[in-house]
């Protein structure tokens, strides 16, 4: 936080103009650079604290990806066909993946390497969202620098480079697309901005190649092409419209779709979804308002007013036909056209209706309140202020960062996962807020002291033309004293009318009545920086303490102080590369099917990619179905090993016994004869003697509590905190083949089919099985 | 390196293992255990035991009650072939008991069981691990008032002369065996799902299986053709097993004597017991019906060498190479009915195989237009034979960026307008900014 103060102080002490200037603009940029490896650094606490690993799930796919990549060049890496996951129907890896992040480590690699920088893949690939969260700083420098010059914009980056919600999807060895999304995210909107701004052909190109990268990263691409034709209708509908937003925008809808259309996962996507459509809509309403600006040019008023009438008529006809078709469209797909995860968007109780699988993931479930004030922390209270801010003046850059934060608002408030959108824009507008609360208040204490009361007048003037200030001086000046209202330190609101203004303007009195008492200033001054240490000292707890495990290695505090280690993923998975056969099929809850591919290199049913329901559904089936069953199912699909993870032991709460619901769900999605109330005890899910025989049949209550009596004689489960309800049993078609150290990952292997048939008599048990076996099997086994 | 180092010391250490647990290359066994009730029994069986040891068996004889019995010693099978000739044993003798028998079964050797109206229930236990249940009366005994054996003194009609037999060339020979086989013993039942155990020898439709000194109280439990009197079972590791409800049928007394079946003129001087004994005892030693098939390779017609992925619709050639065990050497197996399944889930292609006559099955087909793992699967199960159970999993790779096609004719007409466009827009803006 030392930096934004030192970004207005610095410039206000230098004397002469120029210099000035100079001055601030070194320092502007070593702050800068500054803000980058504070942005770097503040990422690094996983790597100390664990070690240089790449963390939770998708990464290791990301990790496995790049690896392909740096091996096997880009056209492989484009046509990749891989046959070791999604078993036995594959997957290609080329057309359904978002390639930037892999690319661009990949490229990093190379360069890196080809400067004879012997780093590895995977070194590469644990900094690479550490290095763009630096870059993302910058750029939020210039968005914010294009929306309130240039404090701002040091303010905005430097909160940005510490906001814990960014920081928990980029600390280093976090290496998934959101590391460098919201990179691209942040510089495509910075270069709309600019565009905006500057009516610039070059830079609206520019944000077409932006968007494009942003396009290759991340899904969330879609946030930008319904933003920036939101921001557009605003502007034309506030009667805003310029050549300026037409260069800022049409070129973008065109070669921004064109290039979009080039990514293989997205396609023809980019033309037929109904995400794209509202830019195509606002591409058509822009042209329209052009003409009608244009008409209006080259006509006298009154003919102009023939013309309107006449535009408006065809123009309402001509839209109302294109809304007619492209409802007619929409209609005719089931699901509207509309994908499930931006359906969700709009209507937060969808997923939970209609899609298991989309709800069963923790970070698509809305926030809760306290994760708000975790992850951005103090810029909850601050965003109002930077809104407010940014209503005086209000100009196109501005009304776009306020649309920004509305919309990103909302969309946090429906999925976790996208706090990180909202990251950027409460930091660009906390940004805005702080800095221009100190350019109040500093200018404040400047008139009141007497030692520089001379100069206190001209440095005000002069804040007025510089750049550090934005273009009206007036307006600002009541929009610092709304920003004085917002903040709760600033109490005293009593009106100094002493210092004397040389401007004979209306901008004078205005200007008079907004310098604060000194004794307040200095106080809001101090309670602002205050404010902000709290912010860093949260961010710095964040980012050691909450957001830096790896989640693949887990440690816990132990009474005498000491810490321990869990490490069991990595030996449950290198156990299984050393004592399998390489083509070997290993099942297992798709949570882990990454981890696998990735650390173990042997083939799984389902993983992390969840494009096929009715693969995943066969396997929660399978986990929900009684042990023969199972068997007859995973044996089928050819696997010899499943895993499950089980925290009993341990309390690790995020096991496959606290999933199983959702496997039940999704697997009776699929194919009804699973019901998720068998498995549920008055409409409560137990695991302990009051369980119903369902639960404690099912594959996944035996492979998980398989001799975990043995442990401590009553098998007390310390997840649940509950003894389990049955305790003694055996396996007949599995076996136990590994279990780790700390029980927390469980592999067991398919028993072969039994070399001989048994007899029914004596045996009256194992008749019954046999007998059974076959009517059985053609209703349950959903492959038959 | 050190995965491939690792993997030739597995190969290495596990090599000699392989090579004496089952040796592919001569499936026949040669060295028989011989359990049995008592010494008597080798003089009065001995034309079995006789024809046994010239086809080249060793027979040892011992009796079930030895205490110095093993069928392992150090781990390793000292028998390839077990004959259970004791039916009345209550224990083994030594180290054998129920599990050994039913493991060295499960690793892969051969197993004759006889029992007898004295069964005992260790020999019972035995046969019902393999799937095959004797009648729980301990006094029944096979009855047939219709298909009984003239000869037969008691006049209680349970000798039978049976003449239900399994129609297969392969377990049975290709003689067919005219005269009834004479049995005395037992009844017992196979399940119907039991997909492995087949009746060779059945009860005729009128024979039933009840105490023949007591009275019918109730109706018999096993009547029919559900009773089997003798059944032989093919494990899933091709382990074959005898079960048969009499030791008689064995015997050179019944090999010898000659044969009528009550209400039919015709008279055998002597009964099918030998042939079917002998036959029978050809399959079981996989003197017969042994396939082996391996060398499964495919390729892409008009390449060599197998290729690691395909890609779909592309052309590709199969081969396989099954042969069949004569009892001495492996010939080619000639058959009309080996399929290949192209399978992911399900099989997208089933070809049936054309062989050249040497033992090479072969086809050619088109890879579908589904891309996924698919395995070459070739499941061959044939009454008799040796189930042959082989797979191969081969990747099918979509078309690649460059392999659709460059220029798609019914297209022409929007190149040639996107082209037209680009020209005219080219033209109108010369225009439009230099002609003021």
């Amino acid at each position: 936080m030392a930096s934004p103060e030192s970004t207005i102080n610095g410039p206000t002490k230098a004397d002469s103009k120029s210099l000035r200037n100079a001055f601030g603009g070194v320092i502007a940029f070593i702050i800068l650079v500054l803000i980058g490896v504070l942005a770097f650094s503040i990422r690094l606490f996983s790597v100390i604290k664990y070690e240089s690993v790449i963390h939770e799930f998708d990464p290791y796919f990301n990790y496995r990806v790049t690896q392909f990549l740096s091996k096997n060049g880009i056209y492989d890496f484009w046509n990749w066909f891989d046959d070791r996951t999604w078993y036995p129907l594959g997957r290609v890896i080329g057309g359904t993946v978002y390639p930037g992040l892999t690319l661009t480590a990949g490229t990093i690699w190379k360069v890196v390497n080809s400067l004879n920088i012997p780093l590895s893949v995977e070194t590469v690939c644990v900094f690479t969202a550490p290095i763009f969260s630096a870059f993302a700083s910058w750029a939020a420098y210039l968005l914010t620098k294009e929306v309130k010059g240039p404090g701002a914009g040091l303010t905005a980056a430097a909160l940005l480079a510490m906001v814990p919600s960014y920081i928990s999807r980029s600390v280093a060895g976090s290496y998934d697309n959101e590391a460098v999304a919201i990179f691209a995210l942040v510089f495509t909107f910075y270069l709309y901005i600019k565009t905006l701004n500057t009516g610039s052909l070059f830079y609206a190109t520019l944000n077409a190649l932006a968007y494009f990268y942003m396009v290759c990263s991340w899904g969330g691409y879609t946030f930008i092409i319904n933003l920036i034709p939101m921001h557009v209708l605003l502007c034309i509908v506030t009667g805003r419209y310029s050549s300026r937003l037409y260069i800022a925008y049409a070129p973008l809808v065109v070669l921004g779709t064109l290039l979009a259309a080039l990514v293989p996962v997205v396609g023809f996507n980019a033309v037929l979804t109904s995400e794209h459509f509202a830019s195509f809509l606002v591409f058509i309403i822009i042209h329209v308002v052009a003409l009608a600006y244009y008409i209006k040019g080259i006509l006298s008023p009154k003919m102009f007013k023939v013309a309107v009438t006449l535009v408006v008529s065809v123009g309402l006809a001509v839209c109302c036909a294109v809304i007619a078709i492209l409802i007619a469209v929409v209609a005719s797909s089931p699901t509207k056209g509309w994908s499930g995860r931006s359906l969700t968007l709009l209507d937060p109780t969808y997923a939970s209706k209609y899609i298991p699988i989309i709800a069963s993931v923790s970070e698509h479930q809305p926030p809760t309140w306290p994760s708000y004030f975790m992850d951005i922390n103090v810029l909850a209270f601050l965003v109002p202020a930077g809104i407010i801010a940014c209503f005086m003046p209000l100009s196109d850059s501005s009304s776009f960062v306020i649309l920004y934060i509305v919309t990103s608002v909302y969309f946090s408030g429906v999925m976790v996962r996208l706090m990180l959108v909202l990251a950027p824009a409460a930091c660009i507008l906390s940004g805005i807020a702080l800095s221009e609360a100190f350019n109040v208040l500093t200018r404040s204490i400047k008139f009141q002291l007497p030692g520089i009361a001379g100069n206190s007048t001209v440095a005000s003037e002069e804040s007025g033309s510089s750049s550090v200030v934005a273009p009206s001086d007036v307006s600002k000046t009541e929009k610092t004293e709304e920003v004085a209202k917002e903040k709760p330190v600033k109490k005293n609101r009593k009106k100094e009318k002493e210092n004397v203004e040389k401007k004979p303007t209306p901008s004078k009195t205005e200007r008079r009545l907004l310098v604060l008492p000194l004794e307040a200033s200095v106080i809001a001054v101090l309670l602002l920086v205050l404010l902000g240490a709290f912010y860093v000292v949260h961010c710095v707890w964040a980012a050691a303490e909450a957001y830096s495990a790896p989640s693949i290695v887990l440690t816990s505090q132990s009474n005498d102080g000491g810490l321990h280690v869990f490490d069991d993923f990595r030996e449950a998975y290198s156990w299984l590369s050393h004592n399998t056969d390489v083509d070997d099929k290993v099942a297992s809850w798709w949570d882990y099917g990454y981890q696998t591919t990735a650390m173990a290199n042997r083939t799984v049913l389902v993983d992390n990619n969840t494009w096929n329901n009715t693969h995943i559904a066969t396997v929660g089936t399978a986990m929900s179905s009684p042990e023969k069953q199972a068997w007859e199912i995973f044996h089928s699909l050819d696997v010899k090993y499943v895993l499950v993870v089980f925290g009993g032991l341990v309390g690790y709460p995020s096991d496959d016994i606290n999933k199983f619901l959702w496997m039940v769900r999704i697997g009776g999605g699929e194919f009804p004869h699973i019901k998720e109330p068998d498995y549920l005890r008055d409409g409560q899910y137990r695991i302990d003697a009051q369980a119903t025989p369902t639960m404690l049949n099912c594959l996944m209550y035996k492979l998980s509590y398989f001799r975990f009596v043995e442990t401590d004689g009553k098998g007390f489960d310390r997840v649940r905190r509950t003894e389990i309800g049955k305790k003694h049993f055996k396996l007949t078609h599995f076996e136990e083949v590994f279990t780790t150290h700390h029980w927390m990952v469980r592999i067991y292997k398919l028993k072969p089919p039994r070399n001989r048939i048994r007899g029914k008599t004596k045996k009256s048990k194992s008749s019954r099985s046999v007998s059974s076996k076959r009517d059985v099997k053609g209703k349950r086994n959903p492959w038959h | 390196m050190a995965k491939l180092a690792i993997f030739f010391t597995l190969t290495l250490s596990l090599l000699p293992f392989l090579s004496h647990s089952f040796s592919p290359d001569t499936p026949t066994d040669r060295r028989i255990l011989v359990l049995l009730d008592d010494f008597s029994l080798k003089s009065s069986h001995s034309i079995f035991f006789t024809s046994l040891k010239s086809r080249g068996f060793d027979l040892d004889f011992k009796l079930a009650d030895d205490p110095k019995l093993a069928l392992q010693r150090y781990g390793q099978y000292l028998y390839d072939g077990l004959i259970l000739f004791a039916p009345s044993v209550e224990r083994f003798g030594g180290a054998l008991d129920v599990a050994a028998v039913l493991d060295f079964v499960d690793s892969g050797h051969d197993l004759i069981v006889a029992a007898d109206t004295s069964a005992s229930d260790l020999i019972k236990s035995v046969a019902t691990e393999c799937g095959v249940d004797f009648d729980e009366d301990p006094s029944a005994m096979v009855i047939d008032h219709q298909g009984y054996a003239v000869s037969d003194v008691d006049g209680d009609h349970t000798l039978i002369a049976a003449d239900e037999l399994i129609r297969s060339d392969v377990i049975l020979g290709k003689t067919k065996i005219e005269a009834p086989v004479l049995f005395k013993g037992i009844a017992h039942s196979l399940n119907a799902a039991n997909t492995l155990a087949l009746k060779v020898l059945s009860g005729s439709p009128s024979a039933y299986s009840a105490n023949p000194s007591a009275k019918l109280s109730s109706p018999p439990s096993l009547t029919g053709s559900a009773i089997s009197l003798v059944s032989v079972v093919q494990a899933r590791n091709n382990a074959r097993i005898m079960i048969s409800g009499s030791l008689d049928l064995f015997s050179n007394r019944y090999m010898k004597s000659s044969v009528q079946k009550a209400g039919i003129p015709s008279k055998y001087e002597k009964s099918g017991n030998e042939q079917f004994v002998t036959e029978v005892s050809k399959w079981l030693f996989h003197e017969r019906g042994h396939l082996k098939a391996g060398n499964l390779r495919h390729l892409k017609v008009g390449e060599t060498g197998e290729p690691a992925m395909y890609r779909i619709k592309d052309d590709l050639e199969f081969y396989v190479d099954i042969f069949e065990w004569s009892g001495n050497s492996w010939e080619p197996y000639v058959a009309d009915d080996v399929q290949v399944q192209f399978y992911m889930m399900s099989p997208y292609v089933l070809k049936t195989l054309s062989t050249d006559k040497k033992g090479l099955y072969h086809t050619s087909f088109k890879v579908p237009d589904v891309y996924g793992v698919f395995q070459f699967k070739v499941e061959y199960q044939k009454l008799g034979y040796t189930s042959l159970s082989l797979s191969k999993q081969i990747p099918v790779r979509p078309f690649r960026h460059n392999e659709y096609e460059r220029f798609i004719p019914t297209a022409f007409p929007y190149y040639g307008a996107s082209f037209t466009t680009m020209a005219g827009f080219f033209i109108f803006s010369v225009v439009y900014l230099y002609n003021k």
